[in-house]
């Protein structure tokens, strides 16, 4: 057996973590080999080292039986490795050909005709069917990732690295990428596939490495391996992905956009005509694809965004130009889709963050002067109830603390306030399976108190485990509003491509 | 004074003033472009200023040694100086992660003093005055078109055909070239350009030095065409400031940025030579003084709202 | 740690570099390039710097000179501080501390002398923090409005008010002897003190330094006492976040820019109508500039602006001797300017002090572990007493010593 791909023994430390321990990684030519692991297992670190980004403290790397050392992506290109990262390494005003020639230009004047000429017709032979002359801003998620994949192909890549890529997609996208993965692996390329999805694995790997907390577990045959035991192996212990929870009992509607339409930073309608009701004690799911009018949902909500037309009712109060901290006040809890940014002040400690909303209001602070006893008694409170993990207390700052314990954070701080509806985006996103699960409790827990809660992700899973509801969305219009339980992901997906139930595909 | 009158003079003094402004804006354009925010334009020109002067002073004063060759080297020495400060900023934005707005202010007040030290040094005065610059040359053939060649090919200086030339090159170079094209993703999507096999932190460095070899230059212009001395007291009066002003109003695009110096080029003739036309003349001079200046604030007010300055522009890689 | 709480153990770890540490090490880098530079003219540093300390605090009336000059550093320096603590960039104190001044200097000859003199310095320096806080607002209000960067608006501001000055002194206050400069004004009518000028024989000495020192106090509440200042720090730090928890951005960063354009005003006030009792034609402060430096060193927070700007007072002071060495006086400026740089690039100052530190911590533990291990002393070395530990640490060094001697 030759293997295409050897990694042997790889350890690599960064300052206070070990993120590979002494893995092993064998390819062989013309599979489709996955690598399963959690949020934050090294998955991505073991890459990066494949591809030259960062260099192994040990180990050994063998590409062919050769063995190598590959201090850039340069050297990468050279053994014919390349990678579809997960966040998209496109410039956003280039063209699709200027993004692809990016480093390999040919020569200093470069001919971007001639380069046009061999992407079509690289694009024609794989059926990515890409338009070189686009500009990436203009184009969807599916045809960037579609440009990913060109990028290595232009570079004669027969070694492709996919990081994570179903993360974006649409589950019809996900199946045109699988089919794509199989037809490249039939014309004798070597994949590798980084994922934390079973199904997908499944659907087309032949091995599977497992990795959990920078360590190797194993590498299991897929074809004879269970789905429940990849996962166990994943994870550490048995897992059951489904969420306890009782049926809902809704009450009044606590929140309803009526004909709400917003503008997105292109200064082009991103929300367009959505009316949604979202009542007491229920969960509404909002499942849609990155970038279809979600943000501009939740910003419209919550004030961050000024409403084009339409208005939005609050426990029966037209709040559409109220302020943020007015419609704060009057009960809206809201957990950001990107905590680093939204969520918190990182170079703040966590005393400052969690009255960050209610630093103004009595008992924190008394005619303008801020009453530090109180805000400390608050945040212990918090950190305490929402079990939030730190080197020093209330007194750490945000910035040092893990990205599960920086989302307990912020969730014990809104749920804490004690909202009438709470927002959250994408509330576990890169989080690791403890912490998934502490959060959809908390979420479910917030709903059988009588609340009501607005969830937004873009994981079909965590919209079926947790929602009562689920709106689907598409190209900033609300498609259809459906019962959990008398729907499918396949029904789902097709609306997500913007398919309403009935038309035909 | 007739009103062509006042056309034929304001329009080649507006291209002189253009010039020094352009090279700055320029110099800025390759900086921001690559990822670097470059605040210190000014220090960078009036190192040129000084570099030049000092320079030229010497070479000027050997009895026999030609005034052209004088301002040649002049020129050149200004270009390698200005680069060199440049380094200071690069190191400290690209390797150190700095905050690149308090360096480049530190090189502005590093600028300032150090050229104000040696300058007393060598003439004992804060200032250093040359003795001829550039003369106004007609252009051949061309002057002689009726309307154009009064206004652009008559009493010209050669600097100005060099700036522009160097325009045009870096025209070509950033949008024709390989290197242009790495250097843009630098300043949108630096780690795009890192997975694709290109060295950030290189382009980088040349996206800095070429500002100060640019700004050196207009530096240089500045002395060997209208000011014809180094002038600690003053020092270039913002002119730096103006030409990242004019960076932002031209949206980091070289076409954008010749029509905004060329722009506040024409207000500071109106500032400065204001006085000499008639129509100006019951304008107090502190207005016409402060003229460019609010006009540039104007012209902020009007394009920084839909900013289209590169979107890694400050943030280290 | 408060009672009843589970105790969370700080790990131990090496110390880091504080904030004190990095400035005065980029002060000691920065004079040590002004010595460079002396060397390279072929002079002898340490007759400058000796010069300098001479000049500045040899005597009572020369203190008193020194006083005077960094008045008007401390309040500069606090602007830009205020500014840079919510996230602003303040480079246009020359301007406002012109604005400061020509409002002060014009007041000083329109008001009556008749006026009671407590009534009358009430009148200047709240005119002066209105009129700065008029200018420092146009920025701010120019950034939340229309996105200009407020380091380009201040500077084009700075020439405004330059020619503003530049119109005004010849339309109301010209001298008609010195046809550049304003009449001096009346000293009653500036912040001078006869008391302070008897005490020190200094005229520059005014009553500018108990504003300077009462601004201190006040900058210092705002923004670690009031909601006030948490806002605009929380702006500061991170403005999406501040802009999601329902704190206006817009309205902080105008507020923000006026009370900086206020403070630098009152430093104008200082200068113009107290330190000097005239107003120039043609000149653009660089004290405004110097603020930044005042500012960075002090690690903007009001008590270090105080002593940074002591500091920076005392070279600005004292570079007034350095004629007789034959030091271009500049060299205080250049000084200056180096220890920006260097506050600047602070990382590479806390990486040396940190990995110094690291490495002295690791020949710590590393003597504990041996005298522990010597003691068969199983406790997790957190957990062991002050004492305890220091004593290991000497007892470890010796073992360690002796070992190394062995081989």
């Amino acid at each position: 057996m030759s293997y295409v791909i050897e990694m042997l023994g790889i350890r690599k430390e960064f300052p206070g973590i070990v993120a590979n321990d002494d893995i092993t990684l064998q390819v062989e030519e013309g599979e489709i080999h996955a690598i399963l692991g959690e949020n934050g297992a090294g998955k991505s670190t073991l890459m990066s080292i494949l591809f030259g980004l960062y260099h192994a403290d040990k180990g050994v790397i063998k590409v062919r039986g050769k063995e190598v050392h590959i201090k850039s992506p340069n050297d990468a290109y050279e053994l014919g490795i390349g990678m579809v990262h997960q966040h998209f390494q496109l410039v956003h005003n280039f063209t699709v050909a200027e993004n692809i020639i990016l480093g390999k230009e040919g020569s200093f004047v470069y001919n971007i005709k001639e380069a046009s000429r061999k992407i079509k017709e690289i694009s024609e032979r794989y059926g990515l069917s890409i338009e070189p002359e686009m500009v990436i801003e203009d184009i969807t998620v599916g045809m960037q990732q579609r440009v990913e994949i060109l990028k290595m192909l232009y570079r004669d890549a027969d070694i492709l690295i996919f990081d994570e890529p179903t993360a974006v997609l649409t589950p019809q996208e996900i199946d045109e990428l699988m089919q794509i993965m199989r037809n490249l692996a039939a014309e004798g390329k070597s994949i590798i596939l980084i994922t934390h999805k079973l199904d997908e694995i499944k659907a087309v790997a032949s091995k599977c490495t497992i990795i959990r907390r920078g360590k190797l577990i194993g590498e299991v045959d897929v074809a004879t391996a269970s789905a429940a035991d990849m996962a166990a192996a994943m994870v550490g212990r048995p897992v059951s992905f489904k969420v306890d929870k009782k049926p809902s009992v809704p009450g009044d509607a606590v929140l309803e956009l009526k004909d709400l339409s917003v503008m997105n930073s292109k200064k082009v309608l991103g929300l367009k005509h959505f009316s949604l009701a979202v009542r007491s004690g229920e969960i509404i799911g909002i499942a849609g694809v990155d970038g279809n009018g979600q943000s501009e949902l939740v910003e419209a909500i919550t004030g961050l965004r000024k409403a084009e037309s339409g208005s939005i009712f609050f426990k029966g109060k037209d709040i559409t130009n109220l302020s943020i901290a007015e419609r704060n006040e009057m009960g809206l809890g809201h957990i950001p889709e990107d905590r680093q940014k939204r969520g918190l002040i990182l170079s703040a400690p966590l005393t400052t963050n969690m009255v960050i909303k209610e630093f103004y209001k009595k008992p924190f602070s008394a005619k303008g002067i801020l009453d530090y006893q109180e805000i400390a008694g608050y945040s212990e409170e918090i950190v305490e109830k929402f079990d939030v993990r730190s080197g020093e207390g209330i007194d750490s700052f945000a910035g040092k603390l893990s990205g599960g314990n920086q989302q307990k954070a912020i969730i014990g701080r809104e749920i804490t306030a004690d909202p009438d509806l709470l927002i959250a985006v994408q509330p576990t996103r890169g989080l690791d399976v403890g912490a998934i699960e502490f959060i959809h409790q908390q979420l479910v827990a917030e709903r059988d108190k009588g609340k009501a809660v607005l969830l937004v992700s873009f994981e079909l899973d965590e919209i079926f485990n947790l929602s009562d509801k689920i709106a689907v969305i598409s190209g900033g219009e609300l498609i259809d509003i459906v019962e959990t339980s008398e729907t499918d992901e396949h029904e789902v997906g097709l609306m997500m491509a913007g398919i309403r139930k009935g038309e035909s595909v | 004074m007739g009103f062509w009158d006042v056309i034929t003079s304001i329009v080649p003094s507006a291209i002189a003033y253009t010039m020094p402004l352009l090279m700055g804006a320029l110099g800025g354009l390759y900086s921001e472009r690559s990822g670097v925010t470059n605040l210190c334009i000014e220090g960078l020109m009036l190192f040129g200023v000084f570099s030049s002067a000092a320079t030229i002073v010497k070479l000027q004063a050997i009895p026999g040694f030609s005034f052209t060759l004088a301002i040649v080297i002049g020129i050149v020495v200004a270009m390698a100086a200005s680069m060199l400060l440049s380094v200071l900023h690069a190191i400290a934005a690209i390797n150190l992660r700095a905050n690149q707005v308090i360096s480049g202010t530190a090189i502005n007040m590093l600028s300032t003093a150090v050229t104000l030290f040696l300058a007393q040094t060598i003439t004992g005065s804060g200032n250093i005055t040359i003795v001829r610059g550039v003369l106004r040359q007609d252009i051949p053939v061309l002057s002689r078109i009726p309307v154009i060649g009064q206004l652009l090919f008559h009493n010209t200086y050669w600097t100005t055909w060099l700036c522009l030339l160097l325009w045009g090159v870096s025209w070509f170079l950033l949008y024709k070239t390989s290197f242009g094209l790495r250097l843009r993703a630098c300043g949108e999507h630096p780690s795009a350009v890192a997975s694709a096999g290109v060295n950030v932190h290189r382009m980088r460095y040349i996206g800095v030095l070429a500002s100060g070899l640019l700004s050196g230059l207009g530096g240089a212009c500045i002395l060997v065409t209208y000011a014809g001395e180094y002038n600690a007291g003053s020092g270039i009066n913002g002119l730096g400031f103006l030409a990242i002003a004019a960076l932002i109003f031209g949206q980091w695009k070289p076409l954008g940025i010749l029509g905004s110096t060329f722009f506040f080029g024409l207000c500071m003739t109106i500032a400065n030579m204001g006085k000499v036309f008639p129509v100006f003349q019951n304008i107090p001079a502190g207005y016409l003084g402060m003229f460019p200046y609010v006009a540039t604030l104007i012209a902020l007010v009007f394009s920084s709202r839909r900013s289209a300055a590169p979107l890694a522009s400050g943030e280290p890689f | 740690m408060k009672k009843g709480k589970t105790v969370i153990q700080k790990p131990l770890e090496a110390r880091k570099a504080s904030p004190l540490l990095v400035s005065l090490s980029a002060v000691f880098l920065g004079i040590v390039a002004g010595c460079f530079f002396i060397l390279c003219i072929g002079k002898n540093p340490f007759a400058g710097f000796e010069k300098i300390l001479f000049g500045a605090l040899s005597n009572t009336r020369r203190i008193g000179n020194t006083i005077g000059m960094s008045t008007q550093l401390i309040l500069i320096g606090l602007s830009v501080a205020f500014a840079f603590k919510t996230g602003l960039f303040n480079i246009g104190a020359s301007g406002q501390m012109l604005i400061g001044g020509i409002t002060g200097s014009l007041l000083a000859f329109y008001i009556p002398m008749s006026v009671p003199r407590p009534l009358y310095l009430l009148i200047i320096i709240i005119a002066a923090m209105i009129a700065g806080a008029f200018w420092g607002f146009i920025s701010g209000f120019l950034k939340a409005k229309f996105n200009v960067h407020e380091v380009v608006s201040t500077i084009m501001l700075n020439w405004i008010a330059y020619w503003i000055v530049y119109d005004f002194i010849p339309r109301f206050i010209i001298d008609p002897t010195i046809s550049v400069k304003s009449k001096p004004i009346e000293t009653a009518h500036t912040l001078r003190a006869e008391w302070l000028s008897k005490l020190t024989g200094s005229f520059s000495i005014n009553y500018g330094i108990f504003l300077a020192i009462i601004m201190c106090f006040v900058i210092w509440f705002i923004l670690q006492k009031t909601t006030l200042g948490f806002s605009l720090k929380a702006v500061g730090s991170n403005k999406f976040c501040a802009e999601y928890a329902g704190i206006k951005v817009n309205r902080s960063i105008m507020i923000s820019m006026a009370i900086a354009g206020a403070l630098a005003s009152l430093a104008g006030l200082t200068y113009y109508c107290g330190y000097s009792n005239i107003m120039e034609m043609g000149k653009m402060p660089n004290e405004g500039f110097d603020g930044i430096a005042v500012a960075l060193l002090g690690n903007c927070s009001p008590v270090g602006v105080f002593f940074a700007a002591l500091f920076f007072g005392i070279l600005k002071m004292g570079k007034g001797s350095l004629a007789a060495t034959g030091i271009p006086t500049e060299i205080a400026d250049t000084i200056i300017a180096t220890i920006i740089y260097f506050t600047a690039t602070n990382v590479i100052l806390a990486n040396f002090w940190n990995g110094k530190f690291h490495r002295s911590f690791e020949r710590k533990e590393a003597a504990v572990a041996a005298a522990m291990e010597k003691h068969g002393d199983k406790t997790p070395p957190e957990n062991l007493s002050k004492e305890k530990y220091r004593e290991y640490i000497k007892e470890g060094n010796a073992i360690l010593k002796e070992k190394k001697g062995v081989k």
